[in-house]
Parts: structure tokens; C-alpha cells; sequence
């Protein structure tokens, strides 16, 4: 499939015509959750492209920024673990815990490496069956199937040296927050592309039938994204609030049922706290069962340093939306990719990266 | 700023934070006016004539990958580092830090790679060093090699001659070396028809000087990229550099892995392209030139240089086909592939 339709200029400017005639006199928010979608407003200047009136908020879309300091502890404690070897996804290295990050601690001499997924960690624990080899898992619904694939393989091969840190997180649960949240006000959500591929549309429902808000799948081409938030701000002004599929070529309505086969089968539900959203029940996961075996945490129990916040950091206000990057009194000056302060900046789906490496020149 | 206390890996990665190593550490101690800091090679004056000198050490892992080799990227590295002087490149020094345990026949080949890419370039190895250290305490082979030649009366080529005006020209397709590496090495490999694009550019800088003879700089966008390239350039003349994105040629698979990854094209490493201001009534010719020559089939015009807009910075800009402009960074740290 050629992707440049889904980039022509010409489509975009008719759909954002259309946005401003469906939007004037009206004000209305409308929230991604998805770090991709993030990434690509940015990329395409979507977000000065709206009429004036109609919000485009990141939401809490970026799975390393939403992982807490405790979890991040928690992760660099796993380095401690003698003779381990700690995977991790590459965003994970240069996140601040409390007081160190993955890549500090690499550079220190512990043995931290960079996978590009959990096929890969269970690749190092067969070639150093007798060093504990511990892979950081954190994502949403879009890494959970692979990463409970790579449970499960562990579990039928025997590997009994391969662990999970499970710092995996179900998407809806936020969704939920956010809607719940006296302090947003979002009328329409662009929902993720990848989650959705796995989830389906089911998990977004409620939004529609218990909060009146509509919800759009979307994919990550400027004209993509253009048509959901077209979709959006039609539904928001007639006041039909639904939750429709506009990346019918990524997303099946029912999603992926084997995937979420795999998150039934090796994980459960349990209670989780999100930077910026505090903690929301059930919203977690954790391995279950026989696989429990494979949980880092339940292994090894390091000694974890008490978790400390960093001062000024308000990426949990921008992950709900309250403030942009750029009112976070650290945006640029302080915090910026280079010397990072808070998650938000350092992952490469953040917001507040997303908004610098963006930021449209004046 | 908050000061390093150790040696990170981003400190090699080509961007702001080896430009800050750079700086603040080894020109602190080192500054001497006879060479001039920032561009690739140091011109310096030695019995009447200008020589032009360059060296680079090659760390890269795996050494063998689609196309090349370490050897080759040894030899190509530093003759055009030499060669974005106008120098013409004459002669290469190569030291070797081997790994005890290290194959000989792997080293042979790296070693018939670096004769025989030395000779397409027209250059001559004359002297070198060997050492060898202990199991573990290096990736197989280091190389380091050194370049000379003697730049041409007439020709000052410098990250600092661009001017409002001048437009920027990239000899090809970006971003082959970079994806190439990255999907060799270990918990990241994917498939793909990708090779290196490591090459000796000294015969196409040669020729583009002498259809564009005041040409103000060349540079080739190794580690960093063109992003990187272009904010040196920018901060050392103290201007804008306007890119636009759709005439930047960039392979599909390139694109796609870059895509999948989560990496910007523009900060991933090229061996064997290169990065030419000219001043705009050259640079047609110039153009021709590059096409003409091997390796330079898919050159193209970027972008210009512009007046700074404001007084106290200087930006790299990207025009998408949106119209919407942003800033291009220099890389800053390694880029680290993205998660979902």
C-alpha cells in the first residue's frame, strides 16, 4: 500500500477546512493517548493547523513516561541482582528514577542492555543459561502480548533463568481516570492505533455510553489523524457520541484475538500507579500462575532506594492534559533532551520530546 | 549545566554531547591556533605549502556487514575527512588494537579491504602500529588511521565560510550506513536489502571544486548525520540553514526502518556521502559534478542558507510538504529505538 496518499497535502487541507467550518464558534478538547500520535501531530504542525477553539491534548499515551519513579527504582534495582543481566527497551536507559537511571548504572559496569523486544532478552537467557538474565517489561496493550509470548516460551523451553519486571499497563483504566478527572475537560478522544489493533474497540465503549464522549481509532498519517479529528468534532457538535474505527486498514473492531488470548492466559489485572494519574485500580498487570515463576520481583526482592520526586517536575499535569509541555516552568531551559528532567522529556514518544524536537519555529 | 563525571556513551555519538566533550575538555587543553578547530580536517602550514590532517578511530561492530567492512570504513573515514579540506589525499597512517583471540583470517580480510579501498582512492599506507590487549578488553579490532595532503594555493574550505544565500547539496541517499549497522547488531537485527554506503569521496569533492572552484564547505555526515552537519556549519558561520524535507533523498527501506525504530533519518550516520555549501550561482555545476562522478548518482539541492533570524541563536530548519517548519536538532546522547 502506498502511504504517500495518506501524506497528500492537498487531502489534509480540505479535511482541515472542514474541521474549521464543523468547529467555528465552538471550543472543544480533544485528547490523544498514544505516544506515536503524539510524535506525528508534532511532526506534521497539526496542532497550529486547528482553528482556533479546538484543543489537540496529549494525553498519557507514552508507556516509559507513565511508568512511576518506583518502578523505574525498582528497575535499577534489578541491576543489583548479582550476576543479572537487565534487558530493557532502548527509552528505558536514560529515564531518571530517583536518583540514577538504567544508563548511569551501565556505565558503572552493570550489565544493562538495550533489546529491541523480549524475543531478543530470551535470545541472551539461552545464551547465558546461568545468569539470571531480568527484561524490564513495560508498554501497553500494543508490547503486552509479545512480551507474555516471551513468558510463555520461557516457560515450555525450560529457561528458568528468564524473569519479567512487570511494570505493564492496560490503556482503558486511564481512559477512565482522565474522563473521570474533575480538573480535564476532554469532549473527544483520539484513540490509539497500536492498542487498538490488539484491543479492538470494545475496551472503549463505555466512553460513549457512560461519559457521552466519542472516541476515533486512528492511524499515524497526517491525513489519518485529520479524518479522526474530523470525525470527533462532527460527533462533539451533533452531539452523537460514538466510538468509531477510521484505521480500518491497521485495526479489526474485534482486534487481534490471539493476542489477547496470550494477555488472558499469562497475565492479571492488579492495582498500578501511573506517573501524574496516581495510583487507579486494577489497571496493572502482573504475572499469574505457573508463569508467576518468571516474576522478577517475587525472585529476587531487591533492596529498593525510597522513591523521591523530582522538584518542579509537572510531567504528571502534562500527561493529564492540564498544562502543555511548554508551560511546565523546566520545559527547554532546564529540562530539555539533552539533560532531561522528567520522563516525559527523555522518551522518544514523550510530550514534552515530541514538543521540543517539534517546536515550530517563530 | 550539570557537568558529567563520566565518559557516557552519547559522548561518541557525534552530537552535542561530544561536541560538548570536545569543547569544555580536550579544547580546553589542547587550544592552538594553528589549527582550526570545528572543521574535519586541521590545515596547517609546514615548509611553504598548507597540509591538510585528519584521524579517526574505528570502533564499529560488528566489523562485517552488507557491503564493507571495518577496514573499508577505516581507510574511507579518513580520506575524506582529509579530502573535505581540497587537499588531495596522499598518505594514511593505521594503528591497530587488536584483541588477543581475534581470527586471522578475519584480520586479513579487514586488512585486503583497507589495500584495496586505499588504492580506488589513490592513497598509500606508509606507516602504521600494532597492539594487542587481552581477551575482553577490546571489540576484536580498533583501528585508528591518519591522513595528509597538501591543500591546493588558493582553496580555504571551512565550516565557516557559508553566507545567506549559498545552497546546501548532499551527494545521496541518507541514512544507508546507519540502518545498515543497526540492523545487524545483536537484539535489534531485522532484515534487509540494505549495504553500507562507506566510500572513498575524495575524487568527488576533487571534481566538484573544479566546477564550483568557490565552494565554502564540505562535510561528511558520519556519526550525527546531517542534522549534526548542518548546526556546525550554522553555528560556526553564524547562520540559518533552511532544509527542504521532500528534496532530501532518503531511500524506502531507509525511510521504513526508520519508521519502525523511531529514529530521525537525519541524525543517522552516513560513510560515504557528503555535504557541500556553494554559493548559488555554482551550484547547478556543482550538482552536475557530484552526479557525474561514482557515488554522487543521487545528489541533489537540500536547501539554502539564510540570515539568522534571531541574534542569538542559529538554527537548522526543516519545510515539510506541509508547509509547517521545524527545528532540526543536533543528536544529542545515542538514538535509542522506540518501544511501541
Amino acid at each position: 500500500m502506498d502511504l504517500k496518499q495518506f501524506r497528500d497535502p492537498k487531502l489534509a487541507h480540505e479535511l482541515i477546512e472542514l474541521i474549521g467550518k464543523i468547529c467555528k464558534g465552538r471550543t472543544i478538547n480533544l485528547m490523544e493517548v498514544c505516544g506515536t500520535h503524539t510524535v506525528s501531530i508534532g511532526r506534521y504542525g497539526l496542532r497550529s493547523a486547528m482553528p482556533e477553539g479546538l484543543k489537540l491534548l496529549s494525553g498519557p499515551g507514552c508507556p516509559v513516561c507513565v511508568t512511576s519513579n518506583h518502578d523505574i527504582d525498582c528497575a535499577i534495582a534489578m541491576t543489583r541482582v548479582p550476576d543479572a543481566i537487565v534487558a530493557t527497551f532502548g527509552d528505558m536507559i536514560r529515564v531518571p528514577g530517583s536518583t540514577t537511571t538504567l544508563g548511569a548504572e551501565k556505565a558503572q559496569g552493570a550489565d544493562v542492555r538495550v533489546v529491541y523486544g523480549p524475543l531478543d532478552a530470551l535470545d541472551i537467557a539461552r545464551k547465558s543459561p546461568t545468569r539470571p538474565v531480568i527484561f524490564i517489561g513495560v508498554g501497553f496493550e500494543t508490547t503486552t502480548p509479545v512480551v507474555g509470548s516471551a513468558v510463555q516460551m520461557a516457560c515450555e523451553e525450560g529457561l528458568s533463568n528468564f524473569y519479567l519486571y512487570c511494570a505493564h499497563k492496560s490503556t482503558a483504566p486511564a481512559l477512565a481516570a482522565i474522563a473521570n478527572d474533575p480538573d480535564t475537560r476532554v469532549d473527544g478522544f483520539i484513540l490509539p492505533g497500536h492498542v487498538s489493533t490488539v484491543t479492538g474497540l470494545a475496551p472503549y465503549e463505555f466512553l460513549a455510553r457512560d461519559f457521552k464522549t466519542p472516541g476515533v481509532v486512528t492511524g499515524f498519517e497526517p491525513v489519518d489523524i485529520l479524518s479522526g479529528v474530523a470525525r470527533l468534532v462532527a460527533m462533539v457538535a451533533e452531539g452523537t457520541p460514538r466510538i468509531e474505527n477510521a484505521y480500518g486498514r491497521g485495526v479489526d473492531n474485534c482486534g487481534n484475538l490471539a493476542a489477547q488470548k496470550v494477555i488472558e492466559d499469562v497475565f492479571e489485572p492488579c492495582d498500578a500507579v501511573w506517573r501524574g494519574l496516581g495510583p487507579i485500580p486494577m489497571s496493572g498487570l502482573r504475572l499469574k500462575g505457573a508463569y508467576a515463576a518468571h516474576d522478577a520481583m517475587r525472585a529476587f526482592s531487591p533492596e529498593v532506594e525510597p522513591t523521591r520526586e523530582t522538584r518542579g517536575c509537572r510531567c504528571g499535569d502534562v500527561l493529564r492534559g492540564i498544562i502543555t509541555p511548554d508551560q511546565c516552568p523546566l520545559f527547554g531551559r532546564v529540562c530539555n533532551p539533552e539533560q532531561p528532567t522528567g520522563p516525559c522529556m527523555v522518551s522518544s514518544e514523550g510530550s514534552c520530546a515530541a514538543y521540543y524536537r517539534y517546536r515550530e519555529h517563530n | 549545566m550539570q557537568k558529567d563525571t563520566e565518559v557516557r556513551l552519547g559522548h561518541g555519538s557525534g552530537g552535542a554531547m561530544m561536541k560538548r566533550l570536545i569543547d569544555d575538555l580536550f579544547l580546553d587543553e589542547f587550544s592552538d591556533e594553528a589549527a582550526l578547530p570545528g572543521d574535519d580536517a586541521g590545515v596547517v602550514p609546514l615548509g611553504g605549502e598548507r597540509i591538510a590532517m585528519s584521524t579517526d578511530s574505528f570502533v564499529v561492530t560488528p566489523q562485517f556487514f552488507p557491503g564493507g567492512d571495518i577496514g573499508r570504513l577505516a581507510v574511507c573515514g579518513t580520506v575524506n575527512d582529509v579530502a573535505t579540506s581540497g587537499a588531495q589525499v596522499k598518505y594514511l597512517s593505521c594503528g591497530f588494537v587488536l584483541e588477543e583471540g581475534y581470527p586471522m583470517d578475519k584480520l586479513r580480510q579487514i586488512v585486503r579491504t583497507m589495500a584495496q579501498t586505499a588504492a580506488e582512492a589513490g592513497v598509500s599506507i606508509v606507516t602504521g602500529d600494532t597492539k594487542v590487549v587481552e581477551r575482553g578488553h577490546a571489540d576484536g579490532v580498533f583501528i585508528n588511521t591518519a591522513g595528509v595532503g597538501l591543500v591546493p594555493a588558493g582553496v580555504n574550505l571551512s565550516g565557516r565560510n557559508c553566507r545567506p544565500g549559498d545552497k546546501v547539496l548532499v551527494s545521496g541517499t541518507l541514512g544507508d550506513h546507519g540502518i545498515c549497522i543497526i540492523s545487524q547488531r545483536e537484539g535489534l537485527a531485522f532484515s534487509t536489502t540494505l549495504t553500507t554506503d562507506a566510500a572513498p569521496l575524495n575524487h568527488l569533492i576533487a571534481a566538484v571544486l573544479e566546477a564550483a572552484p568557490h565552494t565554502r564547505a564540505f562535510r561528511d555526515p558520519t556519526r550525527g548525520g546531517l542534522a549534526s552537519t548542518l548546526n556546525e556549519f550554522a553555528e560556526a558561520s553564524g547562520v540559518d540553514i533552511v532544509v527542504a524535507e521532500d528534496d532530501v533523498p532518503v531511500r524506502d527501506e531507509v525511510r521504513g526502518a526508520c519508521e519502525m525504530l523511531g529514529y530521525d533519518v537525519f541524525q543517522v550516520a552516513n560513510e560515504g556521502k557528503m555535504v557541500a555549501v556553494v554559493p548559488a550561482d555554482e551550484a547547478d555545476a556543482a550538482l552536475a559534478a557530484m552526479r557525474a562522478s561514482r557515488y554522487g548518482e543521487n545528489a541533489a539541492i537540500i536547501g539554502e542558507v539564510c540570515e539568522p533570524a534571531c541574534e542569538s541563536g542559529h538554527t537548522v530548519r526543516l519545510k515539510t510538504a506541509f508547509g509547517s517548519t521545524r527545528i532540526l536538532d543536533m543528536l544529542v546522547g545515542e538514538q535509542l529505538p522506540r518501544i511501541c
